[in-house]
């Protein structure tokens, strides 16, 4: 398995894709305006953390990687559930999911 | 790590008990199982001792800042069975969580693996999202949790890059592997470049200046009892695992970002205490002022000497003791007055001499002034970066703390100076308890730091 990976694919690309992945998740996160996609570009910084995690670790034969991968799957889903039933309290209180409504606290 | 261990059964405990009902003893279980908890720390002092393959480590750092944590989080849970007493139906969860944010910052004082230091960000984290969106029916609770929410799992999105770059670098996840690499010189690139980004969201969490935003708004509209501990607990737990982590890890490797921490640290005092300047609402106020008191502990960070974790320690204590005093006080106010602005407070000096004073000697410790633990907080602060060579850095603090004194100044005039209205200001006991308690403290740390100062 190791053997066919460095035959074939170089580590940086992998560095270079999910450093790509993870600019994406930040642009995301700092233009969309809609809570559910913000979400989902968080839910992508944490992938691609996890595809480089998972790169890094193959390559150098060292599983603790791929545990790590595990520990982080396990806190993005209860991070997206709390994150859920906020944005659903939110909805029921102002009917939209668009961040611009969240305006009450400022200066 | 029994501590940890204990401290997470009571946490699930607070949710057994809703089963069968005891809800009117559980703020006394939770108290004692605080003090169990603090004493079975303690017994940890001066053992140097490894938990799950290395994965924690008790050493004398972790304990006292434990058992500050512990301390500080037994005040905030005897405040808060008057706070949730037209709530009761729902406070054995709330108890349950601000009990879990404890653990999580448990294992931010005492991690040795960046898995750990991962996990108990989270943990700490994703109860105070819950946490400060508690009050579902209110807009503005909502607004600060998920504001909260977005920026905090955006930092944590910087930590796993910054921890998967080191772990690419080094190829392990120890805090012994990577600084025995990082003493080995040969650092690659890519270690820079993770280092950087696990700053980047350190800074985050202790709400330093260009990544305060979240701070105010969410401090604002979150309940006053889950401010209460995220202005205390939180932001020394952040700051614990801050000098943990570069301490042990990033040590030599400091000189190539001193610059950026020099130029956050200054930005952090002076736009602070200059935005405090204006606030009108109270929260918001202290908010600023955590801001700026982050600048003063990022002094001492900056220079990570042997003494720095003392100057570190005291200081918060001082704060978080001062903070809660605040708080304290605060509650009351806004209860009666149905409002959180400064003006709440008016001739408060009329209506409730004690609590007026209370507050008053709250905010001199916060502004630094003579006998209490605040003054001497700052002095030794000030000293070791001093002692350290940051001569303009601790010339810019001095010059902010003077700035910050008009703040508190001015609720203190607020309740001294103007007219006061009708309203009854007055809680039950546990306030009284509480407030006396972090005064008696307050001066105490400030007549007698040795007690607190020669720990590490």
């Amino acid at each position: 398995m190791k053997e066919v990976a460095t035959n074939y694919v170089p580590q940086n690309w992998y560095l270079l894709l999910s450093t790509f992945l993870f600019c994406v998740g930040i642009m995301g996160v700092l233009f969309r305006r809609n809570a559910i996609i913000i979400m989902m570009c968080i839910e992508l910084m944490l992938n691609s953390v996890n595809l480089l995690l998972v790169a890094f670790s193959a390559y150098s034969g060292n599983s603790d990687g791929q545990v790590f991968v595990f520990f982080i799957m396990v806190v993005a889903a209860a991070e997206v559930a709390v994150g859920l039933a906020l944005l659903v309290s939110i909805y029921r209180n102002v009917a939209s999911t668009d961040i611009n409504v969240l305006n009450k606290l400022k200066w | 790590m029994n501590t940890l261990i204990y401290t997470s059964i009571l946490g699930l405990l607070c949710m057994v008990v809703e089963i069968f009902d005891f809800r009117k003893i559980l703020v006394p279980m939770i108290i004692l199982g605080l003090a169990t908890i603090f004493y079975i720390n303690i017994e940890d002092w001066n053992h140097v001792q490894f938990f799950y393959n290395n994965m924690l480590r008790a050493d004398n750092y972790s304990v006292a800042f434990s058992g500050l944590a512990i301390v500080i989080s037994a005040f905030v849970f005897v405040l808060s069975s008057d706070f949730y007493k037209d709530d009761s139906k729902h406070i054995s969860d709330y108890l349950a969580i601000l009990v879990f944010v404890l653990c999580g910052a448990l294992i931010m004082f005492s991690f040795w693996n960046m898995a750990m230091l991962f996990l108990g960000i989270e943990i700490l984290s994703i109860s105070l999202y819950i946490m400060a969106g508690s009050k579902r029916f209110d807009v503005r609770s909502n607004e600060a949790g998920f504001k909260y929410f977005l920026m905090g799992s955006f930092a944590s999105g910087f930590l796993l890059f910054g921890i998967a770059l080191i772990y690419g670098a080094t190829r392990s996840f120890h805090l012994a592997n990577i600084a025995a690499y990082v003493a080995a010189g040969n650092i690659s690139p890519i270690f820079y470049v993770g280092m950087t980004m696990m700053l980047v969201a350190m800074l985050f969490k202790v709400a330093a200046v260009p990544f305060h935003f979240w701070s105010p708004d969410v401090y604002e509209g979150a309940p006053a009892l889950v401010t209460t501990l995220m202005s205390t607990l939180v932001k020394i737990a952040a700051f614990g695992a801050f000098y943990r982590l570069f301490y042990v890890c990033f040590l030599d490797t400091l000189g190539s970002i001193n610059l950026i921490l020099a130029i956050v640290t200054a930005a952090t005092i002076i736009l602070g205490n200059l935005t405090a300047l204006s606030q009108i609402n109270f929260k918001r106020l202290l908010a600023y002022s955590g801001i700026s008191h982050a600048g003063y502990l990022l002094l001492a960070l900056i220079s990570m000497k042997g003494g720095t974790a003392n100057a570190i320690f005291y200081y918060s204590s001082g704060y978080a003791i001062a903070t809660i005093g605040a708080f304290a006080v605060a509650i009351l106010v806004f209860k009666a007055m149905k409002n959180e602005n400064i003006d709440a407070f008016n001739g408060l000096g009329k209506k409730n001499p004690l609590l007026a004073a209370a507050l008053t000697m709250s905010m001199l410790s916060l502004a630094g002034i003579p006998p209490f633990a605040g003054f001497l907080g700052k002095y030794y602060i000030f000293s070791e970066a001093i002692k350290n060579g940051q001569i303009a850095l601790t010339f810019i603090a001095v010059l902010n703390s003077i700035i910050g004194v008009y703040y508190y100044f001015k609720v203190i005039l607020a309740m001294y100076t103007k007219p006061a209205d009708e309203t009854e200001v007055s809680g039950n006991v546990s306030y009284y308890v509480i407030i006396s308690v972090c005064l008696l403290l307050s001066v105490l740390l400030g007549i007698f730091p040795g007690v607190l100062m020669h720990l590490f």
